[in-house]
């Protein structure tokens, strides 16, 4: 992480404030607390944030502040920043159902791992994974922190449809698809939760900062909330993290 | 109204805005300009949905009294086999019949009708976002025999013509003011160079996402993949082939390709309305002054309202 943010012209309307040159946790907690304190102190002329790995894109009105008022604004938010008092994010639980037709892949991903099934599920639902940014897709979420044992290469002829919930593993990454797509992701399971439904409020579940935890769950359990789900009445299990403010 | 010939046509308003961060790609009409003046031309207040055709329009009865207005483009329109000019507002009847035709200038029209298109807003817009299928109707492409519902907006504002001086022309050959960055020193200096130095081909590899050009290489220092960050509209990515790609409406909201350069928020609707085959060419400014012309543009888009509404 840089010990001064730079800044860089995006256009005439957006600027990239840019806070490290690494993927790392620490510089995804200064985003997010930077993200945060833009929204809550309204920074006039600010449309929208983008954040990412180690940057954020400010989107601004030029009439009302040009760059250099911006730049310096967003400086100055910066210096006034108390990382230590901010809340650690939300975890969210995304319930899958592992394997089989659920997640046609586990068997290869296992294989390569030189483990069992078992091992691989256990690996992949043992940790809380930082949502570092959200992009590709409405609600698709570049998470950090798989354990590198069941890291598995990409198919090496995409999918033409995965189906929307696929939870996947591609090299050192895992995720999960928000809606149907082409893509290349190793399968090894299923949720029945949408992190994306248009006609929803929030229409987008996982947001930058927080986490996601994997709760394996049994057929039994994927269709009853499958079907909680369809009738409206599904709630997000959410894990508030709390923090010192 | 009744799409009688679909084109290649989708409902768009001015975006959707405010989820960006959660990955939603902003959508909306691709040439803000000409979508813009056309809900001017009708009497709307702005912001209502319109109807976007690309190379190919659609043909429409109108089973209502409308005003309408077509801007951007030119599709040869006809209301009932006689020709309609553009960048004016007009009077339909139901029984009406509008026929647009393959573009012959420019690349994206608009029809504006007073009142709007009106579908459902989802997520804050009705702009049609096909790669995420929602907004306009269905998150689908307009079909034979849809039926569009129109705004009650009032009766609008029938013969409202744009002045000449406002009226844009859609040259083959065209040059789109940049701000370098954010990730300029990616590049060479002869990468530099070259991006400022030479034409770049509009080539057909061109959608609302993003048109891909083809020139000169644009040379990188080292790799072309950086860690993903923010796209905004107009940035200018290159890719593993050394080539540019201008990212417009539909575009992903980060992505892992060095942006050489942004165009300037003015300037899109120049690279919106750049046919296949044309020529584009950039041209640096400073920041400062990047977003003192974006001022002038919008106290430029206010003079043509006020006109318009005198």
């Amino acid at each position: 992480m840089y010990s001064e943010p730079r800044f860089l012209p995006a256009g005439d309307q957006a600027l990239v404030m840019e806070l490290g040159d690494a993927i790392e946790e620490p510089c995804s907690m200064v985003i997010r607390s930077l993200v945060e304190s833009i929204s809550r102190e309204q920074v006039p002329g600010i449309r929208e944030t983008i954040p990412s790995y180690r940057s954020i894109l400010i989107i601004y009105d030029p009439m009302v502040s040009g760059f250099d008022e911006m730049v310096h604004t967003l400086a100055s938010l910066f210096s006034r920043l108390d990382v230590h008092a901010a809340a650690k994010g939300d975890i969210l639980v995304v319930p899958v159902l592992y394997g089989g037709e659920a997640g046609p892949d586990l068997p290869f991903v296992a294989e390569h791992a030189g483990m069992s099934e078992e091992d691989v599920i256990a690996l992949h639902a043992s940790r809380d994974y930082l949502i570092y940014m959200l992009g590709f897709t409405p609600g698709f979420t570049y998470l950090g922190g798989m354990d590198e044992r069941i890291a598995t290469p990409r198919l090496e002829r995409p999918r033409e449809r995965i189906p929307a919930g696929s939870v996947g593993i591609a090299g050192k990454q895992t995720g999960i698809y928000p809606i149907d797509s082409p893509g290349g992701w190793r399968l090894i399971g299923l949720t029945p939760i949408r992190l994306y439904d248009p006609h929803r409020d929030p229409p987008i579940l996982p947001s930058v900062g927080g986490y996601i935890r994997f709760r394996r769950i049994e057929e039994r359990e994927f269709s009853a909330i499958a079907g909680q789900v369809e009738r409206g009445e599904y709630q997000p299990e959410v894990i508030r993290q709390g923090g010192a403010a | 109204m009744r799409i009688l010939q679909p084109g290649i046509t989708l409902i768009e308003d001015s975006g959707r805005f405010g989820y960006q961060a959660f990955g939603m790609a902003t959508a909306g009409a691709c040439d803000p300009y000409a979508y813009r003046l056309g809900n001017v031309l009708v009497g709307n207040r702005g912001g209502e949905a319109s109807l976007e055709f690309t190379l190919m329009g659609p043909t429409i009865e109108f089973e209502e009294v409308v005003t309408f207005a077509l801007t951007g483009g030119d599709f040869t329109p006809t209301l009932n086999d006689l020709p309609v000019p553009l960048w004016h507002s007009c009077k339909a009847v139901p029984g009406d019949t509008l026929a647009l035709g393959g573009v012959v200038s420019g690349r994206i029209g608009y029809l504006a009708v007073a009142g709007g298109i009106d579908v459902p807003v989802v997520m804050g817009s009705r702009s049609t976002y096909l790669r995420g299928r929602i907004g306009g109707l269905d998150g689908r492409a307009l079909r034979k025999g849809d039926i569009l519902p129109v705004g009650t907006g009032g009766a609008g504002t029938p013969g409202r013509q744009l002045d000449d001086a406002y009226m844009p022309l859609y040259p083959t050959e065209i040059t789109a003011t940049v701000v370098l960055g954010p990730q300029d020193d990616w590049f060479t200096e002869h990468g530099i160079a070259a991006f400022l130095g030479n034409a770049y081909e509009v080539t057909n590899s061109s959608d609302r996402m993003g048109y891909r050009l083809q020139g000169e290489t644009i040379q990188h220092v080292k790799g072309t993949d950086i860690i993903s960050d923010g796209i905004p509209l107009g940035a200018v990515q290159v890719t593993g082939d050394d080539q540019p790609i201008i990212m417009l409406a539909d575009h992903q909201t980060t992505g892992g390709y060095t942006k050489i350069a942004t165009v300037v928020t003015p300037d899109i609707t120049k690279v919106a309305q750049a046919s296949l085959g044309s020529l584009i060419r950039f041209k640096a400014v400073s920041v400062r002054e990047a977003n003192e012309e974006y001022r002038r543009y919008e106290e430029r888009m206010r003079q043509v309202c006020w006109h318009l509404e005198e």
